[in-house]
């Protein structure tokens, strides 16, 4: 059980519930290594993934993650879904309550978003990302990843590299870093910064060299150039010579420091080839840790009543 | 018909009065203010423990006829006017078409003469459509009446335009209201930019977007000689610069929201109410200071509603689509009653400074005094009637308040208009 109704903002979840979600997806990942990957928890339940922008990855992790626990999963996409007729959120979201679902995940282009699908519904919501907000269930399985790998949480250093201000993955990670004990540093040029990053509860860098030899993580992101309005540097050569991750900076990292990555990755970009495909990426980790995580958090909001079962 | 207002305290600085005194009112005038008055036939009205003042203006109302009757027309908006104990309104012309030509500012002349409550001044567009590319016809607009012209909703990005603007109004005597925003430094911010925007991942407004502009222009004032008046100033570094432009004699004046003056961008929590979006946005408590500290030394010339009724269905909106704006007209004199004149921070000649005084020699509009043979303009004000902010309580076509749930005491009993009663006993007379 989790002391929230809805997994909206990463700050929904108490340090507490943080850590039943990371304890759970512990089982669930065993499942995810079994030949049959199925359990019935969810049986009956049913989960709809509004996805009103387009999403790929998630949207698939969550789908699976649904299925794993035996609950009916729907994809309602920004192409099928009514939203392009002119159906505004809250009468989307009376629709689906009147369908009775249980749980729905909603990624949305917009900050905001799921808070108004809550309000209008009576099942839970996820938020599979908002805007330029937060994506809470990302900042968790980079979590559960960064425990697996490091063997604690608590004490890490991790800088989140790159794109700040349009990054919803930094927007949940920073707080959720703090709530574990973690020491969240932002790094990347003041043009691609929210206007205070210190209210999220990180350190600010504008410089990666300076930090590199001091983190326990080095988190990259993508630099979103479909929400910014003009070119926020001089050129991605430039930006990559700053702010890319590549085997000189990995060779500067400390030792068992690692590299993460949320995806979707810009090779040459923000990450060389040659990093993302070494041993001290856990890309890959992440993306399989996320359907774990996606089981526990459904599991927890949902398990928790008449029906819900135990895993 | 004639009116006895008995024992009612009568603030009127223009002519040096409060006093407790009756007042009565004959033929669309006042006629005699004094002691133990009676009149042989009429209405009388027991105005004790309650404010008469001349007739408060609203400078900055949007009116939405034509073109967005759905949020508001000419009939509601005057109500709500009236009901918030305004005498008059001052109509924004970005309605559909905007309000940029004579054409148009008759059509609302006459519209306001058929079904309005209280008085509608025009503020016609300074460039045609408000696109801010070429002159709209301010002369033809002048000679129909328009009061004051306006790009309100859009700030007059290019300095040539907007000098060409002042340039051509100076002719006329008349004034240009500005909407100080820099969109090249906005773009499509929502929120002030700051703390609150970085949390809640919206759009950043940022406070040097209004304030480059209102530098540029205190300077194009200066260079051209216009009469400027500045719109809902939000930030406390724009009204230093007022303060100083003011210092140095120019001709410039400005006004604050209610919305400003009482609430900051810390109401913006992870709910995301769309009641509380609004162009300038909310900014940080210590501009709201500086904005209450404007009003107490001068700097501020006139607390105007920037009323902006906009429909259920377009707020419901995710935050970065749903339209900027609050209504402001039925709730305007109870938050400065209660906020400011109750607590002591603004007496009653401030208040009558503030809401009927200033707005009105910003724009140029007759005065309105308390003093017999004057137009019998004026407001009646319960200072112990409780205000439930509620959607039930408006007038207004909409009720997309920023205040909605709070309580309140004081608010308008009375409303005059040459004589008329738009508003008596609290209720709105048609």
């Amino acid at each position: 059980m989790l002391s929230c109704r809805h997994i909206i903002d990463i700050e929904d979840l108490t340090a507490d519930d943080i850590m039943s979600v990371l304890d759970a997806a512990e089982s669930f990942k065993e499942v995810n290594e079994r030949r049959i990957k199925k359990l019935p928890t969810l049986r009956g339940r049913t989960v709809i993934n509004l996805f009103l922008e387009p999403s790929t990855r998630t949207r698939t992790s969550f789908e699976i993650a649904a299925k794993r626990l035996s609950a009916d999963a729907i994809n309602f996409s920004a192409s099928t879904s009514a939203t392009v007729k002119g159906e505004s959120l809250a009468d989307t979201a009376e629709t689906l309550s009147a369908m009775a679902c249980d749980l729905v995940v909603v990624r949305h282009k917009y900050a905001g978003a799921p808070r108004i699908l809550a309000e209008h519904m009576d099942a839970h919501v996820i938020n599979g990302g908002d805007g330029m907000h937060q994506h809470p269930t990302q900042a968790l399985l980079d979590l559960f990843t960064m425990r697996e790998r490091a063997g604690r949480l608590e004490g890490l250093t991790v800088a989140i590299v790159g794109d700040i201000v349009h990054s919803r993955v930094a927007g949940s990670l920073v707080p959720a870093l703090r709530a574990v004990g973690a020491t969240p540093i932002v790094v990347g040029p003041p043009t691609l910064m929210p206007a205070r990053p210190e209210a999220l509860g990180a350190e600010v860098a504008f410089s990666l060299d300076e930090v590199i030899g001091e983190i326990d993580v080095a988190y990259m992101l993508r630099v979103q150039m479909e929400r910014a309005e003009g070119m926020p540097f001089p050129s991605i050569r430039e930006y990559s010579r700053l702010f890319g991750m590549n085997e000189v900076r990995l060779a500067r990292m400390p030792a068992g420091a690692f590299v993460m990555h949320p995806g979707p990755m810009n090779r040459g970009v923000e990450i060389t080839a040659g990093v993302a495909d070494s041993d001290r990426s856990v890309v890959l980790d992440q993306v399989n840790s996320g359907v774990a995580v996606r089981m526990a958090a459904m599991y927890l909001l949902l398990g928790g009543e008449p029906g819900g079962g135990a895993a | 018909m004639a009116v006895l207002l008995k024992r009612g305290r009568v603030v009127d600085p223009q002519v040096g009065l409060d006093t407790v005194a009756d007042v009565i009112v004959r033929d669309g005038r006042i006629v005699e203010i004094g002691s133990d008055l009676t009149i042989p036939k009429g209405v009388t009205i027991e105005c004790a423990e309650k404010v008469i003042v001349p007739g408060l203006v609203d400078i900055h109302t949007h009116l939405r006829e034509p073109g967005f009757e759905y949020k508001e027309d000419v009939a509601t908006g005057t109500r709500a006017a009236a009901h918030g104990g305004f005498t008059a309104v001052c109509a924004m012309p970005n309605t559909k078409p905007v309000c940029d030509t004579g054409s148009a500012v008759r059509f609302l002349t006459e519209r306001a003469r058929a079904v309005g409550l209280v008085r509608v001044h025009v503020i016609g567009a300074c460039t045609a459509g408000q696109r801010g590319e070429a002159l709209a016809e301010i002369g033809d607009m002048v000679a129909e009446g328009a009061v004051a012209f306006s790009d309100d909703g859009h700030g007059i990005v290019d300095s040539g335009m907007a000098r060409l603007v002042m340039d051509y109004a100076k002719q006329f005597s008349t004034t240009v209201i500005s909407h100080c925003e820099d969109s090249a430094l906005v773009k499509k911010g929502v929120v002030n930019e700051g703390e609150v925007s970085t949390r809640l991942g919206l759009p950043g407004w940022p406070a040097a977007g209004e304030e480059v502009m209102v530098a540029r222009d205190l300077a194009l004032a200066e260079l051209t000689g216009c009469r400027v008046h500045l719109a809902h100033l939000s930030t406390a570094r724009s009204l230093e610069l007022v303060r100083e432009a003011k210092s140095r004699g120019l001709s410039v004046t400005c006004e604050v929201t209610p919305h400003h003056l009482f609430l900051d961008e810390t109401a913006l929590d992870g709910a995301y109410d769309t009641n509380l979006k609004m162009n300038p946005p909310l900014r940080t408590p210590a501009d709201r200071e500086a904005l209450v500290a404007g009003l107490l030394d001068g700097t501020v010339d006139a607390i105007a509603t920037d009323h902006a009724p906009h429909a259920p269905h377009e707020k419901a909106l995710e935050f970065e689509l749903a339209p900027f704006g609050t209504t402001g007209l039925e709730t305007a004199l109870p938050l400065v009653v209660t906020n400011l004149v109750t607590p002591g921070v603004l007496g009653w000649a401030d208040l009558v400074r503030v809401m009927a005084i200033g707005p009105r020699a910003a724009l140029g509009l007759p005065e309105m005094r308390l003093e017999p043979g004057a137009v019998a303009d004026l407001t009646v004000i319960d200072p112990e009637a409780r205000v439930e902010v509620s959607p039930a309580l408006f007038e207004s076509r909409s009720a997309n308040s920023a205040f909605l749930g709070m309580q309140l005491l004081g608010r308008a009993s009375e409303v005059l208009v040459e004589g008329r009663f738009a508003l008596r006993n609290g209720k709105v007379v048609d």
